[in-house]
């Protein structure tokens, strides 16, 4: 099989602007089929914009892509028919039922009457929607919308399937549903691109992860190799008293060379650590400096601290490139 | 319903082939289809259409009527063609705002994901509107019965009228597709249709005769495309219309559409 055959998604130099911003700055991207992958960012980072240029919702300024084999620009209209796309915000009528939007998508797709009925029935039962059916889709809770949403996106099963952002918004619960669904389809053998501002929810889900900044892709490979290159060694420090942290960042950031991060509450500190003696070296200065440890230990960085990493990695090289202008 | 433990069935997802595909009409019937099941969910939206229409024609016929004609009874005959015709501009304005507010929701990206005839959700909202037209009119023509409005030209006379009324809805309902695609808040839509509709109606034959108007305006009027309307509506219902009549009706339609449909295209697949 070539490269071609084996990719569901292959892009090279995508590029749009909007006015003077770059939202999407160059990426290229290689999904294979087959494979929960992520698009991780934050917001405004060019996920979503990314995704609908693939989508052939929005042409792209410059660069290439084939989606399941067939051109972007080419032939948009073979990419539709190998796609689906399940918006961020609900991509529903509010006004129909569940069983009438879905009704409306079978036909469109070329399903008749009976056969659209049938089709639309089979996805509410299995997406466990049966008992709203014929309720107004705007009396649906947010769970609820993102199912049917969801199903929507299967009427045909699609080659790929676009999910944006699927768990903005809904609470813990309905997250794990939505989580538990995507798991679902992929064992199937669904191709599946998700965009993602949780680092937890690409951890959790994607054989691989693409990480995207300011329009451009700063990072890529499985979970497990976004941690390994940005360093094995992560040092976690929490402070007993946190009115000295300001002091110690700045010891860690002098002793380890690298950027330190601070915990949600404002006590604790993380910094890569190139050995486990860099580490020690900075906690025993930190304890001549007179900083009570209350907890330290030595470990992998999450993905959140990737994240971080990375970003300011990338910032930091930003400024260095104005700094020489 | 709880959102604890929802799962879909963990038994194989059966996977769905596309059938052959639909045709452009069969699209178009799907999105007619959705038009018409919005009737039945929201039925409120006629409220919306026909008061404005009926607050007009009371007003107009029992509080100027006998001022402006001699009697309500003769003014109801000269206006209730011309609150037709104002009715179905109205109408499309509400249809610009409709599709405003189906962009902003992301269903039209659905919409546009789809291997499908790219104008297919337009027709769609085309048979609305049609829908709306003739739904609207029948009611402003009902009223106007009960109030004594007589169609001399009978029920050809009023056919007639209803199929110009609808060619009319459609022409101009372009403008607000394109301001619906161009505009990302509804209430705009609705504001600058107004805004550009208001004048454009007032300043025409609907409500007067416009031989007491100073002549700066009457010569507006005069050239005014909703006049043209006003005129050959007038003369359908009530005998004695004239092709050329229909067919200056026809003009700004027919011009709206060759222009506007393309431009809404282009900006529809755009966006």
């Amino acid at each position: 099989m070539d490269a071609t055959n084996f990719l569901a998604i292959d892009a090279s130099g995508l590029v749009k602007h909007f006015g003077d911003t770059k939202a999407v700055d160059g990426i290229d991207l290689a999904v294979p089929r087959g494979m929960i992958f992520a698009i991780l960012g934050p917001n405004g980072a060019g996920k979503t914009t990314l995704m609908r240029m693939l989508a052939t919702l929005t042409a792209p300024d410059a660069g290439r892509a084939t989606v399941m084999g067939h051109d972007l620009l080419a032939s948009p209209q073979d990419v539709r028919a190998s796609i689906a796309m399940t918006g961020q915000f609900a991509s529903l009528d509010d006004d129909l039922t569940g069983r009438e939007n879905l009704i409306l998508l079978a036909r469109l797709w070329g399903f008749k009457g009976a056969e659209a009925r049938g089709r639309a029935d089979e996805l509410l039962a299995r997406f466990d929607l049966a008992d709203a059916a014929n309720k107004q889709v705007k009396a649906y809770s947010g769970g609820m919308r993102r199912r049917l949403d969801i199903a929507a996106s299967l009427v045909v099963t699609p080659g790929v399937l676009f999910l944006d952002e699927p768990t903005t918004g809904l609470d813990p619960t309905a997250r794990q549903g939505v989580w538990q669904m995507i798991r679902t389809l992929a064992a199937h053998g669904a191709t599946i691109l998700l965009t993602t501002q949780y680092l937890e929810e690409a951890d959790q889900l994607a054989e691989r992860i693409a990480v995207i900044d300011k329009g451009k892709k700063i990072a890529e490979g499985t979970s497990r190799e976004l941690k390994a290159a940005t360093g094995s060694g992560f040092l976690h420090v929490a402070l007993s008293d946190p009115a000295r942290i300001g002091e110690a960042s700045a010891l860690l950031e002098a002793r380890l060379g690298a950027t330190v991060q601070r915990d949600g509450d404002g006590t604790a500190l993380s910094a890569m650590a190139k050995t486990p003696e860099a580490a020690t070296d900075a906690l025993k200065a930190m304890l001549d400096a007179g900083i009570q440890v209350a907890d330290f230990s030595m470990g992998s960085p999450s993905l959140e601290e990737v994240f971080f990493a990375l970003t300011s990695e990338g910032s930091r090289r930003d400024r260095q490139v104005e700094a020489n202008r | 319903m709880s959102e604890v433990g929802v799962t879909i069935s963990q038994a194989p997802l059966r996977a769905v082939e596309r059938p052959r595909a639909a045709s452009p009409f069969s699209n178009a019937l799907a999105f007619g289809w959705r038009a018409i099941l919005k009737f039945k969910h929201v039925p409120e939206q006629l409220f919306d259409l026909v008061m404005t229409p009926i607050m007009f024609t009371l007003l107009f016929t029992f509080v100027f009527g006998g001022a402006l004609a001699g009697s309500p009874g003769e003014y109801l005959q000269f206006f209730l063609p011309g609150i037709l015709i104002q009715t179905v501009i109205f109408n499309s304005v509400y249809s610009g705002v409709g599709l405003s507010t189906d962009l902003g929701k992301g269903l039209f990206d659905r919409f546009r994901s789809l291997p499908i005839w790219s104008l297919a959700p337009f027709a769609g909202l085309m048979v609305g509107d049609i829908l709306r037209h003739v739904i609207a009119g029948l009611i402003i023509l009902t009223i106007g019965l009960l109030l004594g409005y007589r169609p001399e030209a009978g029920i050809p006379g009023v056919i007639g009228a209803f199929a110009l009324l609808i060619a009319i809805g459609f022409g101009v309902g372009w403008i607000f597709m394109v301001l619906g695609i161009l505009i990302r808040t509804p209430t705009t839509v609705m504001t600058f249709g107004f805004t550009f509709i208001f004048p454009l109606v007032f300043a025409s034959n609907i409500m007067v005769d416009p031989a007491t108007m100073p002549d700066w305006l009457r010569a507006f009027v005069d050239v005014n495309p909703v006049s043209a309307m006003t005129t050959a509506l007038r003369g359908l219902m009530g005998g004695g219309v004239t092709l050329g009549e229909i067919g200056l009706a026809l003009v700004a339609p027919v011009l709206l559409t060759l222009i506007l449909a393309p431009v809404t295209l282009l900006l529809y697949r755009r966006r």
